[in-house]
């Protein structure tokens, strides 16, 4: 049985050129990393003055322009995904500067499609 | 005595039947570098030990054309047969019958063979290699994976049970796998997910392989879904009968005795762990210095890596270790290490295979996404599993021991039997680092040189807590040994906790942070 001889009974060691600095509680340790904690997603805050995409889709419609002020709860997109309109509202009253996307445009998740300045 | 003419007719049957889904299809499945449903069964079992059963099945569907079509043995292959002379149940789907789809008596021939295994407690091994559910049959199909699901919950934690994905296994029909207690996939060959890529490209526009979807390797390193990965069938196959040599037959089963044999000789423990904590070292050589042969079989070996947990054996039988892996993130536990040793916990557990847990860990896993991800639930599962298991539990403290960490990985609070710890141990509430930066705030804070004072009272500190006494003086430790006796030690530890009972409050079950 190759599988046991080879795989079952190998002294493995430490290869020192895979090791990279890892802190724990203010304690580096050397360590290999592996491939889901070096793809991992970065956290960043949450900007209100950007509405992205919550899913990717079709935006069928756009009710806003440019430099309009918008108050709180106005409808500005219809984000149709999964066979759903969903129709996207603002969050916070304020003046777009800028819209990135037209009617009909496929758009990918988490993409920026309007950014505000807020009240 | 049967007629000769009636004898022939059988065998012409037979003959029929065991081509499966004809020549053509055969050399389909050939050229995708896959072998057939019976020769896998065959490859498999001890030779010449396979017996099949319902080959003269046939479907029972009558809609869209259905009547008109036959389908041999209606695309699964199913029978007993023996592994290493132990009785076994084996199924395996034929791709080459109609896609190996799942229709009613496809599925019926799968619970007929399943409800013997349970019956008569021995292992079931199931071979998938299915396009899914039979369309043309429709809620019918359906009913058939509903049934297939709920024997593998029944038979969950009496008898072993076996998946191997060689082909397609996609939609509902990979749930079965999932409930069972071993996954096995082959590189190019195994493919596993709930919806496709097809789907995946048209909802949400998001373009992706088959493979890079749910191939061998992103089970066997992404999502934890499989246990073995090989790169052929003929390598899975040796795979399964190593683990079938460690595992008992049943939950009733008594652990087999084989040859003790002594570790060799290049496993040398005191050369293994470096003093320094903050260096690595494999902790599979420590594994292997103490078990029989050295030989151990590592379960989920690329997935969540930073703990390792397997097969080996002391003094001839089966143990399960489980040892964070400083070579992999320092060892730290964080939400697919702890999932993936819970589980692994509770499998000894019901098959009444002693625990033996090597620690030496610098803590949980910092980060927002392990936060967010729920690494308090998944942390959760291991103290659940430990607190929960009645079999021999056995610690061995190698290195670092701190914090939740030091609870949470078989602690004597969580009724561990024997609990030791190498002189190098480091047994305390948390690293000295973190623990003097806190106790001398401000101590550093006013001091003229405040990275002088912070060392000076990180030295302190060690000299006071970090060591393994600290912890013995309060009997969390039975007692402090050399890295060389320990394998003796584990011996004895084993010998002495034989008959162990112990009562647990009566309960339906409990519910553990699933």
């Amino acid at each position: 049985m190759n599988y046991s001889e080879e795989r079952i009974r190998k002294f493995n060691g430490i290869d020192e050129s895979k090791l990279h600095e890892f802190v724990v509680e203010f304690r580096k340790y050397k360590t290999e990393l592996n491939r889901k904690f070096l793809e991992r997603e970065g956290w960043e805050p949450i900007d209100v003055s950007k509405v992205r995409s919550f899913i990717p889709g079709t935006i069928t419609k756009i009710y806003v322009e440019e430099m309009q002020h918008v108050e709180e709860g106005a409808p500005l997109m219809i984000l149709e995904a999964m066979k759903m309109k969903n129709t996207v509202f603002a969050e916070r009253a304020g003046t777009i500067l800028k819209i990135n996307a037209k009617e009909g445009e496929r758009v990918p998740k988490s993409m920026v499609i309007f950014e505000f300045d807020l009240d | 005595m049967a007629s000769s003419k009636k004898v022939r007719e059988l065998q012409k049957r037979r003959e029929e039947i065991q081509l499966g889904g004809g020549e053509k299809a055969i050399q389909k499945q050939v050229a995708m570098g896959k072998m057939t449903a019976r020769e896998r069964i065959i490859e498999l079992l001890d030779n010449g030990s396979f017996n099949e059963y319902d080959l003269f099945v046939e479907h029972d569907a009558r809609d869209f054309g259905m009547e008109q079509k036959k389908l041999h043995g209606d695309g699964v292959v199913t029978g007993t047969g023996t592994v290493g002379g132990k009785p076994v149940c084996i199924f395996a789907q034929d791709f080459t019958v109609a896609g190996g789809s799942l229709g009613s008596m496809h599925a019926r021939k799968i619970t007929k063979i399943m409800d013997h295994s349970l019956k008569m407690r021995m292992p079931l091994i199931g071979i998938n290699d299915s396009g899914g559910a039979r369309i043309q049959e429709g809620v019918n199909s359906l009913a058939g994976y509903g049934e297939i699901f709920f024997r593998n919950t029944l038979a969950s934690g009496v008898i072993p049970q076996i998946s191997v994905i060689l082909g397609p296994c996609a939609g509902g029909a990979v749930y079965s796998p999932a409930l069972t207690d071993f996954v096995f996939v082959v590189d190019n060959i195994s493919k596993m997910f709930i919806t496709g890529p097809e789907v995946i490209k048209t909802v949400l526009g998001e373009d992706i392989s088959m493979e890079e979807l749910g191939g061998a390797r992103v089970h066997s390193e992404m999502t934890g879904n499989a246990h073995f990965f090989a790169e052929s069938e003929a390598e899975c196959f040796e795979q399964i009968k190593m683990l079938l040599s460690y595992i008992p037959w049943s939950n009733s089963a008594e652990r087999v005795q084989k040859e003790v044999v002594e570790p060799r000789k290049e496993f040398n423990i005191n050369r293994i762990v470096p003093a320094d904590k903050r260096m690595p070292y494999d902790v599979r050589d420590v594994i292997r210095s103490v078990s029989d042969d050295s030989a151990f079989l590592e379960v989920q070996e690329n997935w969540a890596a930073n703990i390792v947990i397997g097969f080996g054996r002391i003094n001839g039988k089966t143990v399960g270790y489980v040892a964070n892996q400083p070579k992999v993130l320092a060892g730290v536990l964080d939400v697919d290490s702890s999932d993936k040793s819970a589980r692994f916990i509770r499998y000894c557990d019901a098959f009444n295979i002693p625990i033996v847990t090597l620690v030496d860990l610098p803590g949980y896993l910092p980060g927002v996404d392990q936060e967010h991800a729920g690494v308090i639930r998944h942390g959760a599962k291991v103290l659940y599993a430990y607190s929960e298991a009645t079999v021999p539990k056995i610690t061995v403290i190698l290195r670092k021991a701190y914090g939740g960490g030091y609870i949470a990985m078989n602690s004597r609070h969580l009724r561990a039997d024997f609990v030791f710890a190498w002189p190098d141990a480091e047994v305390a509430v948390m690293g000295p680092e973190g623990a003097a930066n806190i106790i001398f705030r401000k101590e550093i804070a006013t001091a003229e040189d405040p990275d002088k004072v912070r060392k000076e009272k990180v030295d302190e500190y060690i000299e006071k807590f970090a060591n393994p006494y600290v912890a013995a003086a309060k009997g969390f430790i039975d007692s402090v040994i050399e890295p060389k006796e320990t394998r003796n030690v584990l011996k004895h530890a084993l010998e002495v906790s034989g008959n162990k009972e112990i009562g647990m409050p009566k309960k339906k079950h409990g519910i553990p942070p699933f």
